[in-house]
Parts: structure tokens; C-alpha cells; sequence
């Protein structure tokens, strides 16, 4: 029965060393289906590229349908899983400024450090980019306290604000995935029959 | 025979939904083992607090933001998403050695713009980045990916602000790109 270390089945020694071994399978994942350019990753706003959909999407899918059916057949407790709490209004304007990095920058953290071990000076800079903005958050964050915590509605899953199972959620995350998989398909032909500023 | 050459110099990419099917049962199995998902930025925030917490101890220790992840036992730095991080790292020189893209130091960019304006990009980039993913409790990570793969509310909030923020700016920034 999972989570194997909520639940204490695996002495607390081994988290950093598990915590070293998924890293690793990430970090070889993202590089080695592209994200280490942000080129490739940039692609994804332009219509030339859309493997960020492609893994991202497959992604999701997959590990939410793989919990429900941990869940089904009883190997994982998913009250235990940490949902990530919501606020509304320091969520919305965060993703906001991290959309328009994403569109400068090319990159988000975890595909940086994939580039910056490939060799790229610009994911070295965005990297600094990051250290500094965490660092004016936290100093500013006396004057953003009230934004940061306010708007607050607890660990709630998509499935309690629209009141339907999660079952219905996977199945219809599944279905919007297989119609981007297909339109992004047909954009992508095109685009790249026109296109001469990137190289495939 | 020209075609041909230019194809030989495609960068060896996994297909993408082998990757992704990959990565949706790396991001179950962390879920099974750990009870959370997968981070990125966490690390960077580890970083930053133990950097204002050497430099200026008294700062960081009374600080609102700060004094949240200093704890007296151990450094920030002993943290699962730092090891989790140099595990990205890590992984990411395996794969570009294996598929041969590790090289000198380089910068990727547009040929319509200079490596200048690719960095000076990049930094502001990173910032906004940086700044954005406190607000948001996560990056594309930790948030969007791992939160909404667990149906969190909030995850899949910051993977549509995210990604249709991108979207609707991208035409702007259009010359960085194309």
C-alpha cells in the first residue's frame, strides 16, 4: 500500500537518494525528448513545435489515470497524496508573470538545468534570472503577504468545484488531450512548410 | 542529396509521447513512493534562503518569507527538491552525452536577433519566472504538471494562466523566436 513514505515503509535514510534517483530519470526524460532547447520549448507559442503539449499532456494523462487506478485496486490511500492548496488571485497573477517568463525565456526551471548540462550560456542566465526573482519575492513578500494568502480555498481537487469524480475528470483531461494531440498535429504541417528561421 | 544531408543533422529526439507516457509513470511512481509530485523552482528558493540566511542571518531569521524554511537542525539545502534538482541536472548530462549534445558553452537564439538580446531575454525571463512561481506555490513542475496530474484546483489554474498567458503574449515576442 502506497504512499510508500507517508506511510513509513521506507526508513527516512533513503528519501535523499530516492529524491537523487527521480531527478535523474527527469532530468533525462526532458533532455532527451528536447526541452534542454528552449528553441523546441518556444515552439509550443509559435505553432512550429509542439512537443511541450505532446509530453506534457501524455503526462498528465497518464500518471491520473494511473492513480485512479492505484486508487481502484487499493495500492495507494490518495488522501494521503499532497494536493496542492489553491489561491485564487496570488495563483492567477503568479502564472501570469510565469507565462510571460516562459515567453522571454524559452525556458521553465526544471528544462534550464537540463540545457545549462548541455552546455547553454541562456540557461545559465535564466537560472540567475530565477535566484534573483525568488530573491526580490522574498523581499518584497511583507507587501505581498496579504496577496500570497488571501483568496485561500484549502486543498481542494478539481473534482470538489465542479462536483463530479474524479473518473469523469480523467476521462475528460483524456478526451481534450486526443483533440489538442490532433489540431496541434494539422497546425504543426503547416506552419513548418513556411517557416525558414528554425531548423527541424 | 542536399535534403538528405540537412536531415542527418536533426538533433536525435525521443518521439514525444513515448517521453511523455515516460514521464506520466516517473510522476506515478514518485506519487506512489513519496505521496508528492515533481518540483523544479523549490531548489532555486532553497538556494536564495540559504544564501540571505549566510549572508545576513538576523535578516532571514525575523523575515516573514525567510524564517518559513530556516529550521535549527539542518541547512535549507537539505532538502528533497534540491537533491530532486541535481537529479535533473544530472540526468541531463546523461542524456546529452548519450545522444551526443553536450558542447562548449553556447547560446541558442533566433538568427533575427543577437546572443545580446538572447541573454538580456533570458535574464528577464528568469525573473518573471522566479518571482511568478512563489506566487504560484510551484512552477510548471511542480504546479501544472504535478498538481493537476493529482486534481488539484490550484494546479490546473497555473497550467491554464501559464500556458494561455503565453499565448496571448507570444505574438510581442514573436522576432525572439521566429
Amino acid at each position: 500500500m502506497g504512499p510508500l513514505i507517508p506511510l513509513g515503509q521506507i526508513a527516512t535514510g533513503w528519501d535523499f537518494v530516492i529524491a537523487l534517483l527521480i531527478g535523474i530519470a527527469f532530468g533525462f526524460i526532458l533532455e532527451s525528448t528536447g526541452f534542454s532547447s528552449s528553441r523546441n520549448i518556444a515552439g509550443v507559442f509559435y505553432g512550429y513545435n509542439f512537443v511541450v503539449l505532446r509530453v506534457f499532456f501524455t503526462a498528465v494523462i497518464v500518471a491520473m489515470i494511473g492513480l485512479q487506478y492505484f486508487d481502484y485496486m487499493g495500492w495507494i490511500d490518495l488522501n494521503l497524496i499532497y494536493i496542492l492548496p489553491t489561491y485564487v488571485n496570488s495563483m492567477i497573477i503568479g502564472s501570469v508573470l510565469m507565462g510571460l517568463g516562459f515567453v522571454l525565456g524559452g525556458f521553465c526551471p526544471g528544462t534550464s538545468y537540463t540545457a545549462i548540462a548541455i552546455g547553454k550560456l541562456d540557461a545559465i542566465v535564466f537560472t540567475a534570472g530565477l535566484f534573483l526573482g525568488i530573491f526580490m519575492f522574498s523581499e518584497l513578500f511583507p507587501l505581498l503577504e496579504n496577496l500570497y494568502y488571501g483568496e485561500s480555498l484549502g486543498n481542494v481537487t478539481i473534482s470538489e468545484i465542479l462536483g463530479v469524480s474524479n473518473g469523469l475528470i480523467t476521462f475528460l483531461f483524456v478526451i481534450v488531450a486526443l483533440i489538442a494531440f490532433y489540431v496541434t498535429w494539422l497546425i504543426e504541417k503547416r506552419v513548418r512548410n513556411r517557416i525558414t528561421e528554425y531548423k527541424f | 542529396m542536399d535534403t538528405k544531408s540537412i536531415d542527418k543533422k536533426i538533433p536525435k529526439y525521443i518521439n514525444p509521447y513515448f517521453g511523455g507516457v515516460l514521464l506520466g509513470i516517473l510522476l506515478l511512481v514518485t506519487f506512489y513512493i513519496t505521496g508528492r509530485g515533481l518540483g523544479a523552482s523549490g531548489a532555486v528558493k532553497s538556494a536564495v534562503v540559504t544564501t540571505v540566511e549566510k549572508v545576513a542571518p538576523q535578516h532571514a531569521e525575523t523575515h516573514d518569507f525567510y524564517s518559513k524554511f530556516i529550521s535549527a537542525d539542518h541547512s535549507p539545502m537539505f532538502n528533497w527538491l534540491v537533491f530532486e534538482s541535481i537529479g535533473i541536472f544530472i540526468g541531463g548530462i546523461l542524456s546529452g552525452v548519450l545522444f551526443g549534445r553536450i558542447k562548449k558553452l553556447r547560446i541558442e537564439h533566433s538568427p533575427k536577433i543577437t546572443g545580446k538580446t538572447r541573454l538580456i531575454a533570458a535574464g528577464i525571463g528568469g525573473i518573471l519566472f522566479g518571482f511568478g512561481s512563489q506566487l504560484g506555490r510551484g512552477c510548471s513542475s511542480g504546479a501544472a504538471l504535478s498538481g493537476t496530474a493529482s486534481m488539484s484546483f490550484g494546479g490546473l489554474l497555473v497550467m491554464i494562466f501559464l500556458f494561455g498567458t503565453g499565448y496571448v503574449l507570444a505574438y510581442f515576442f514573436r522576432k525572439l523566436w521566429i
